[in-house]
């Protein structure tokens, strides 16, 4: 796990929430460092997403810590999130449909003109230029997004996740909607922002997805952290027990959930 | 910062447009209008020619001032997919506020009369407004309480509060300055006012026209056409040139007329003094806040927000947006139009009755969702519901004009809104 020496871009120490009693996450802690891939695991309502919505600044934790490069991070609104360079790509994707693309990657980060008015025009270049980088083939500047494709729709909630210089991205199942061609896209892309340094954690209920990506793995199942991991000292099936059974194998740092 | 990318990717090719598409007309606001002119013909026929006059026009433009005005606040609060049903009770709290406040409590301080009064008593109403705006979207945005609950609630505390002013007493009359809000012979804005404002309003569609085009070439983005660009500048302003014609060709009657040029010194003539009427004042301010509501809801951040909330409440807030303070403005802006249409309708009666404002809330609401408000959030525009408080106006005053009983008006009225959000939803369905 100590693979390099460099602090941690983001650290997760011991969260927990509780909704009416209920813990979906309990005790959980995950790092992630720069230009890692983390793969967040388990099955449907092991509290990955409730995990990642507390770093987002969507929830706010009944306790735990955030570090953000060492330092502890005060992580209470999407904006604070946000402000430290964290940027996520939500499961539903989050975008309002009744907006165009431009509308949706500014959203709450308009440009305005020296007026104090919505800087249309700039917007929209700039939502064409990321646009011509994510999805070459994106024509549709001036329709909400209701009218898009699941893929356009996909590629709009990246571009505005990569547009603001992220450090830290989340991608909650990124290609659950997604074909084969544009699977192979966002697997590219990945790559691609791993190698500008940027920490992403990808969370997903598919191994074969996160395998070929991950550096590590981290693995939940009901809200607390089985074990993680590097792609290299396990295998797929002792993955498979982790998220089936939470049977932490061998090569794997144990967590508070491990049977 | 390189060049814009947009230039090496223009779209395949905007010439199978149609002609509508070319023009970039919103093709439900088109079926509006012609709605409107069937309604407007219609009722001409059966009225032998009576509907299409200036003097009923101008009538008309006056009594749907109030409603508009206060239709352009519903559709943000309808787009947050919020809903207000006390927009016509504040009006009557805020009308009886003010009335008694020129009538009563400023005479004892600045005397009967004096110029100050109708400037302090439009503050005051758009104040006490916007304050009860406020606060009922604070109850909304920031207690969850649901905003029918609150404004079902408001729209019984603040009719009953309009009771409590005085007791019920009507009070009358209103200061001579102030009633220039109502409209009537005071509020009458003249012939060279009337021109002036519209050939200030020609050019401003032109330079408006002309400024998003360039913009728009400068950032490489496909354009209009130019013919397209030039047919719209002109229809628009041979629409507002044909309004202000139709204003001016209204004259004062005959009585008035006659005291205006006594009071002036001019000898009355053998046939009479043709003075027109001009633009109305109400109707200006409706327009301008017509102006202003869609500048806000289309050109600032506020308005985008305020879509953004409609089109996908949690995309909001996880975007960073204050969602609450948002919302809380938004019934702010409301109460503030009612705090306007107060203005309005109180100095066009003349008088300021605890019953003023009574069932305007449905009136404001059936206007904006005719206008193609979806009560599901997210869509709507100013101008529609612009439009929708002329066609239910049109409506109204076209039965009256052809004496048709007030219980049938109602069930014509009530049918029409009925209609009017089917064929909506038939269109919607069709264009997705």
């Amino acid at each position: 796990m100590q693979t390099n020496g460099t602090t941690p871009l983001v650290e997760m120490r011991n969260i927990s929430i509780a909704f009416g009693g209920i813990k979906a996450v309990d005790g959980v802690s995950v790092d992630l460092r720069p230009g890692e891939v983390v793969g967040l695991l388990g099955h449907n309502g092991a509290g990955k997403s409730t995990l990642i919505k507390i770093l987002s600044g969507a929830y706010k934790p009944d306790a735990g810590e955030i570090y953000v490069n060492g330092e502890h991070a005060d992580i209470a609104t999407p904006r604070d999130a946000k402000r430290y360079g964290i940027e996520t790509i939500y499961q539903t994707l989050a975008l309002a449909d009744n907006i165009d693309a431009a509308g949706n990657i500014f959203l709450g980060r308009e440009v305005l003109t020296p007026y104090g008015t919505l800087d249309d025009a700039t917007m929209e270049a700039e939502t064409r230029k990321v646009m011509a980088r994510l999805n070459p083939h994106f024509r549709r500047f001036k329709e909400p997004v209701k009218a898009l494709s699941g893929g356009q729709r996909q590629s709009v909630a990246i571009a505005r996740a990569i547009y603001f210089n992220a450090r830290v991205l989340i991608m909650d199942e990124p290609t659950a909607a997604l074909g084969p061609a544009e699977t192979q896209q966002v697997a590219d892309l990945v790559l691609q922002l791993k190698k500008e340094g940027i920490g992403i954690f990808l969370i997903s209920h598919d191994i074969h997805d996160v395998f070929g990506l991950a550096d590590r793995v981290s693995v939940m199942k009901n809200g607390k952290l089985v074990g993680s991991a590097s792609v290299q000292d396990v295998t797929q099936d002792e993955v498979l027990g982790m998220i089936i059974l939470g049977k932490c194998p061998p090569g794997a740092t144990p967590g508070p959930g491990a049977s | 910062m390189t060049a814009p990318v947009a230039t090496a990717a223009p779209p395949p090719s905007a010439a199978s447009g149609s002609l509508l598409s070319k023009l970039e007309i919103d093709v439900r606001m088109l079926g509006m209008l012609a709605a409107l002119a069937v309604i407007w013909v219609g009722f001409d026929l059966l009225s032998g020619g009576v509907f299409l006059t200036p003097r009923n026009l101008w009538n008309l433009s006056v009594q749907t001032a109030s409603v508009a005005i206060m239709a352009t606040g519903m559709v943000l609060v309808i787009v947050t997919r919020n809903i207000d049903l006390s927009v016509g009770a504040i009006l009557g709290v805020t009308g009886m506020i003010i009335g008694v406040t020129q009538v009563q409590w400023l005479p004892a301080y600045l005397g009967l009369e004096h110029w100050l009064t109708a400037p302090l008593a439009v503050l005051l109403a758009i104040t006490v407004g916007g304050l009860i705006g406020l606060f009922q979207g604070w109850l909304i945005a920031y207690m969850g309480i649901p905003s029918f609950i609150v404004t079902l609630g408001g729209l019984l505390v603040w009719r009953g509060a309009a009771w409590w002013v005085t007791a019920g007493q009507t009070v009358a009359p209103m200061d001579t300055r102030f009633k220039a809000f109502g409209g009537g012979v005071e509020g009458a804005l003249g012939a060279n006012a009337t021109w002036i404002i519209a050939a200030v309003a020609c050019g401003l569609i032109v330079v408006a026209l002309g400024f998003a085009r360039r913009r728009r070439l400068r950032f490489g983005f496909p354009v209009r056409p130019g013919w397209a660009d030039a047919t719209i500048a002109v229809v628009a302003c041979a629409a507002v040139l044909a309004a202000a014609a139709i204003a001016n060709a209204y004259p004062l009657p005959a009585g008035t007329a006659r005291r205006w040029a006594e009071a002036n010194g001019i000898a009355w003539p053998e046939g009479g003094l043709f003075i027109p009427h001009g633009i109305a004042l109400p109707v200006l301010i409706a327009v301008a806040v017509g102006l202003v509501m869609t500048f806000i809801a289309t050109r600032r951040r506020f308005g985008r927000y305020v879509f953004a909330i409609g089109g996908n409440p949690e995309a909001a807030e996880l975007s960073g947006i204050n969602t609450r303070w948002t919302l809380m403005k938004v019934f702010g802006l409301m109460g503030l139009l009612c705090g306007i249409s107060a203005c309005i309708s109180t100095a066009r009666l003349n008088a300021a009755t605890n019953a003023a404002g009574s069932l305007d809330e449905l009136y404001v609401i059936a206007s904006a969702v005719i206008g193609g408000t979806s009560l599901a959030g997210g869509i709507g525009t100013i101008a529609g519901a612009i439009l929708g408080a002329l066609v239910m106006q049109s409506l109204q005053s076209g039965m009256v004009l052809l004496g048709v009983d007030t219980p049938l008006q109602n069930i014509v009225v009530g049918a029409v809104l009925v209609l009017a959000v089917w064929v909506d939803s038939l269109y919607r369905r069709r264009i997705k």
